[in-house]
C-alpha cells in the first residue's frame, strides 16, 4: 500500500507540476467567463452607436410618436429627399430611410431602406415602436367606432400573462415549487461536466499506461511492485489531478462570478432603463412594470433553487463522478496496456468510449423527459449512469432508482477493476504483438 | 549455500509451454548465466524469480526457505526491456525508483550520491532523461537496479548499448558486486562475456533446461579429445603413421609455423601422439583444444533441436 502511495504521488505531482496543466486550469476560468461577458459587453458596445434614421411617413400616423432617443435619432423627411435618397442612397447622414405606406394599416409593411445590413437590434426595436404605434391606432379606431364608454380602459385589464407554476409532491405531501427549467439546467450542465472529466482523465490513465509500456520502464517497476498497485496509484493519482482542477475552477469560478455579477447586473439595470424609454410610448404601459417583474424572478429562481434537493444533487455529482471515472479510467488504462501505437489505442479505444458518447447524445432527450424509460435504463446501466443519472438526480427521482443504480454501479467497478487489472498485467509486458479482442479476453483467464 | 533455488518449475501460457519442469540452484556470491535461444524461456524464468509472474507448479527458495514476496526487496533486476521516464529528471526518478524497491528517501539519496561519484555523472542529476544519450541512460539504469543494496542481481544482457569502455566498466562493477557478496544471475548471447564472468551456467532450450554446471565442468564434459601441435619442418606421410589412432582434422601448412587440430579416435594417451610427432619434426606448441562457450552453445543447441524434431 506504501508503494501504492509513492506510485500515486509521482504520478499526482509530475501532472500538476506540468506547465500545460497549470496554464489550463488557470485560464479556462478566464476563458469561460471572457466567453460568457464578451458577448454581453460587445452588445452593449454596439449600443452606443449613434445613428440617424430618416423617416419619410406620408401618413403623419407616426410622425410625432417617434421619439429619438440617446443613440438613434429619427430625423422626418418630405417626399422629395426620399425620392432622392431612395434612388440613390449614398448619404452619410442616415444609416437608413424608413418608409411608413401611406396603406400601412390594412398591409401591416413598412420598408427600411439602408446600404449596409441593419442591425438585427435597430430593426427589432424600430419594428416594435411601430407596431405599437400602429396597433394604439387600430384600437382607437375600434373604440371611436363601437362608442362603448371605458373601453380602453376594459380593453387593458384584460391584457393577461399566464405563469404555469410547477409544483412538485415531496414526500410528506407538501408542495414544493419547483421549475422544469432550473432542473433542466442543472441536469444538464452536471451531466456534461462529468462527460468531460471522465474523457479527458480517461484517456491520460490510458496515456500513462501507453507511455510506461513505450518507455520500457514498466517491467522496471513492476519488479518492484505488483502490477495492480500500479495501476491503482495511477489511476487515483490522476484522478486526483482531476479533483484538483475542478476544485480550483470551483474556487476561480466563484470568484470570477460573483466580479461578474457586479458587472452583469450593473448592464441589466442599464438595459432595462433603456428598455422603460423605449417602450413609453401609449399603450405600452404594462410592458414598463416588467421590470419589477425581473427582481421577482431572480428571487424566485434563488427560491427554487433552495428547493432542489441540494446535497443530494451535489453527492450524486461526486459519486457519479469517482464511480464514473473509476469504470472508464480503468477500461481505458486496460486498453493502454494492450496496445503498442497510437492507431491501435484509437481503435480499441472507439467501442470502449461508445456509451459514455452515447449517453451525451441522449441527455437532452433525457432532460426533457426524465421519467421516461430511456432515461430510467440509461441511468440504471454503469456506462452510461454516470451522465444521465446526475442529469435526473435535480428532477427529483425516486430513492430506490438512486440506490439501485449505485448498487449496480459499486458492482461493475469491482468486477471492472479486478478485469482491467488481469488484462493490464498480461498487456504491459506484451510487445510488438498486435492484439484484437479475442486475445484480450483471453487474458482474462491467465493465471498469475 | 544456495541462496536462490527453483525445483521443477511449469510455466504454460495459452498454447505453449514456456518453461517444463525447470530446476535451477545458485549458489551464494557466484555469477550464473543463463543461456539459451531466444523464445527458450529465459524471461519467463527471470520474471518468476521476480515475482511478476507465478509459475504453474513447482518451488521456488530464497535463501534456503520457500520464496516469500517480501523478498522482493532484496532482489534487482535490470530488464531486457528497460527504459526509464524520459521526461522525469535523473536525480528524482533515480530516487523514485528506490524509494519502490523498500529503501528511505535518506538511505536512497545518501546511495545514489556514491554511485554518482563513483560514475562521475553528479552533473546528470538534474537532467531531464530525454536530454541523455542511450549508454548515459543505461549507466542510470544499472545504477537503479543496485541502489538498494540487493543480495541477488537479475541482468538481462546488461551490456547492451554500452561502449567497449562503459561495458568493461560494468563488467567490473559485476564482478566487483560478486566480490562484496552478492549474488548475480546473468542472461545473456553473449558468450565471450559468460566465459569471462560466469562460474555457473544453466543453458535452456525449448522451455527445457538442458545443460547445467560450473563453467570449466561444463567445458571438460564437451572435450572432443583434440590437440593442437604448432611445428617446424616437413611431414612426408605424417597422415599414414596416425592413421590407426589419431584423425587430422585441420593442418594448416604453408605457413612458417606449421599448424594442425588432431583428435584422438580411441582412448589414447598424449605422450603417444606426441612420440609419433616427436620423430617428424619439431615441435614447438601442444596444447588440448578446450571448447569455447560459444561452441558449446551451439553444440548443445542444435543437438537438443535435432533430438525433439526426431
Amino acid at each position: 500500500m506504501n508503494k501504492s502511495i509513492l506510485i500515486l504521488k509521482r504520478e499526482y505531482l509530475t501532472r500538476v507540476k506540468k506547465k500545460s496543466f497549470i496554464i489550463t486550469t488557470l485560464l479556462m476560468p478566464v476563458f469561460m467567463a471572457a466567453l460568457m461577458v464578451l458577448p454581453t459587453y460587445l452588445a452593449m458596445m454596439d449600443d452606443k452607436e449613434e445613428r440617424t434614421i430618416a423617416v419619410y411617413d406620408p401618413t403623419s400616423l407616426i410622425l410625432d410618436r417617434l421619439e429619438s432617443d440617446e443613440f438613434t435619432k429619427y430625423h422626418f423627411i418630405p417626399k422629395q429627399e426620399f425620392q432622392e435618397i431612395s434612388k440613390d442612397f449614398k448619404s452619410d447622414n442616415y444609416y437608413a430611410v424608413l418608409y411608413i405606406p401611406e396603406n400601412i394599416l390594412t398591409t401591416n409593411r413598412a420598408e427600411m431602406i439602408s446600404d449596409k445590413q441593419i442591425t438585427f437590434d435597430v430593426k427589432n426595436s424600430i419594428t416594435d415602436r411601430i407596431e405599437n404605434i400602429i396597433e394604439g391606432e387600430k384600437r382607437k379606431k375600434v373604440v371611436d367606432e363601437t362608442g362603448v364608454p371605458d373601453l380602453e380602459k376594459k380593453l387593458a385589464a384584460t391584457r393577461t400573462n399566464i405563469k404555469i407554476e410547477t409544483i412538485k409532491l415531496g414526500e410528506e405531501g407538501e408542495a414544493v415549487k419547483s421549475s422544469t427549467e432550473i432542473a433542466m439546467a442543472i441536469g444538464y450542465v452536471a451531466g456534461f461536466l462529468i462527460y468531460m472529466f471522465v474523457f479527458i482523465y480517461g484517456t491520460m490513465v490510458m496515456r500513462g499506461v501507453m507511455e510506461e509500456k513505450s518507455n520500457r520502464i514498466v517491467e522496471v517497476i513492476i519488479s518492484s511492485v505488483k502490477p495492480f498497485q500500479l495501476l491503482f496509484g495511477k489511476i487515483v493519482g490522476i484522478g486526483l489531478v482531476g479533483l484538483t482542477q475542478i476544485a480550483i475552477w470551483v474556487i476561480l469560478g466563484t470568484a470570477i462570478a460573483t466580479g461578474m455579477s457586479a458587472f452583469i447586473g450593473g448592464g441589466t439595470s442599464e438595459s432595462i432603463s433603456q428598455a422603460q424609454s423605449i417602450m413609453s410610448s401609449p399603450g405600452m404601459d404594462q410592458v414598463a412594470a416588467s421590470a419589477p417583474v425581473k427582481e421577482n424572478i431572480t428571487l424566485e429562481i434563488l427560491n427554487m433553487i433552495g428547493n432542489l434537493n441540494i446535497p443530494l444533487i451535489l453527492f450524486g455529482l461526486f459519486f457519479y463522478f469517482i464511480c464514473g471515472f473509476l469504470l472508464y479510467a480503468s477500461l481505458q488504462g486496460a486498453i493502454g496496456s494492450a496496445v503498442d501505437s497510437d492507431e491501435d489505442a484509437q481503435q480499441m479505444m472507439l467501442p470502449v468510449m461508445m456509451p459514455l458518447i452515447f449517453s451525451i447524445i441522449i441527455l437532452f432527450a433525457v432532460a426533457k423527459n426524465p421519467e421516461g424509460s430511456l432515461a430510467f435504463w440509461a441511468s440504471m446501466i454503469p456506462l452510461t449512469s454516470p451522465v444521465i443519472m446526475v442529469a435526473r438526480i435535480p428532477f427529483g427521482v425516486p430513492a430506490w432508482q438512486i440506490i439501485l443504480s449505485m448498487v449496480i454501479m459499486l458492482g461493475t467497478i469491482l468486477g471492472t477493476i479486478w478485469m482491467a487489472g488481469k488484462i493490464y498485467r498480461t498487456g504491459i509486458l506484451m510487445y510488438g504483438k498486435k492484439v484484437n479482442l479475442k486475445e484480450i479476453v483471453k487474458w482474462l483467464f491467465y493465471k498469475n | 549455500m544456495e541462496i536462490f533455488q527453483a525445483n521443477n518449475v511449469v510455466k504454460e501460457f495459452v498454447g505453449h509451454v514456456a518453461l517444463s519442469s525447470v530446476s535451477i540452484s545458485v549458489k551464494e556470491a557466484s555469477v550464473f548465466g543463463l543461456l539459451g535461444p531466444n523464445g527458450a524461456g529465459k524471461t519467463t524464468l527471470i520474471r518468476i524469480i521476480n515475482q511478476i509472474t507465478a509459475p504453474d507448479s513447482g518451488e521456488l527458495f530464497f535463501e534456503g526457505r520457500p520464496m516469500r514476496s517480501e523478498d522482493i526487496s532484496q532482489i534487482g533486476y535490470l530488464p531486457e526491456e528497460r527504459g526509464l521516464y524520459k521526461k522525469m529528471k535523473v536525480g528524482e526518478q533515480a530516487l523514485y525508483l528506490a524509494q519502490l524497491k523498500g529503501m528511505s528517501k535518506k538511505d536512497a539519496l545518501m546511495n545514489l550520491k556514491l554511485w554518482f561519484e563513483k560514475f562521475e555523472i553528479q552533473a546528470w542529476w538534474g537532467k531531464k532523461v530525454e536530454e541523455l544519450s542511450k549508454g548515459m541512460a543505461q549507466k542510470v539504469q544499472f545504477i537503479t537496479t543496485v541502489i538498494h543494496e540487493p543480495k541477488l542481481l537479475i541482468f538481462d544482457e546488461p551490456f547492451t548499448g554500452f561502449d567497449p569502455i562503459n561495458t568493461n566498466l560494468i563488467k567490473n562493477e559485476i564482478l566487483e558486486l560478486k566480490k562484496k557478496g552478492t549474488t548475480i544471475i546473468f542472461s545473456t548471447h553473449n558468450m565471450s562475456s559468460v566465459e569471462e564472468i560466469c562460474d555457473h551456467i544453466a543453458l535452456i532450450n525449448q522451455s527445457k533446461k538442458i545443460l547445467d554446471g560450473q563453467i570449466d565442468q561444463v567445458k571438460e564434459r564437451f572435450k572432443t579429445n583434440t590437440f593442437e601441435v604448432q611445428y617446424r619442418g616437413e611431414t612426408p606421410d605424417l597422415d599414414n603413421r596416425l592413421a590407426a589412432n589419431f584423425r587430422i582434422l585441420e593442418h594448416e601448412t604453408n605457413a612458417q609455423l606449421k599448424q594442425m587440430k588432431v583428435q584422438f579416435l580411441n582412448g589414447n594417451s598424449n605422450n603417444e601422439l606426441l612420440k609419433i610427432l616427436m620423430n617428424q619434426f619439431e615441435i614447438v606448441s601442444f596444447k588440448e583444444v578446450i571448447p569455447s562457450m560459444n561452441d558449446v552453445f551451439i553444440h548443445v543447441v542444435e543437438q537438443n533441436n535435432l533430438e525433439i524434431k526426431e
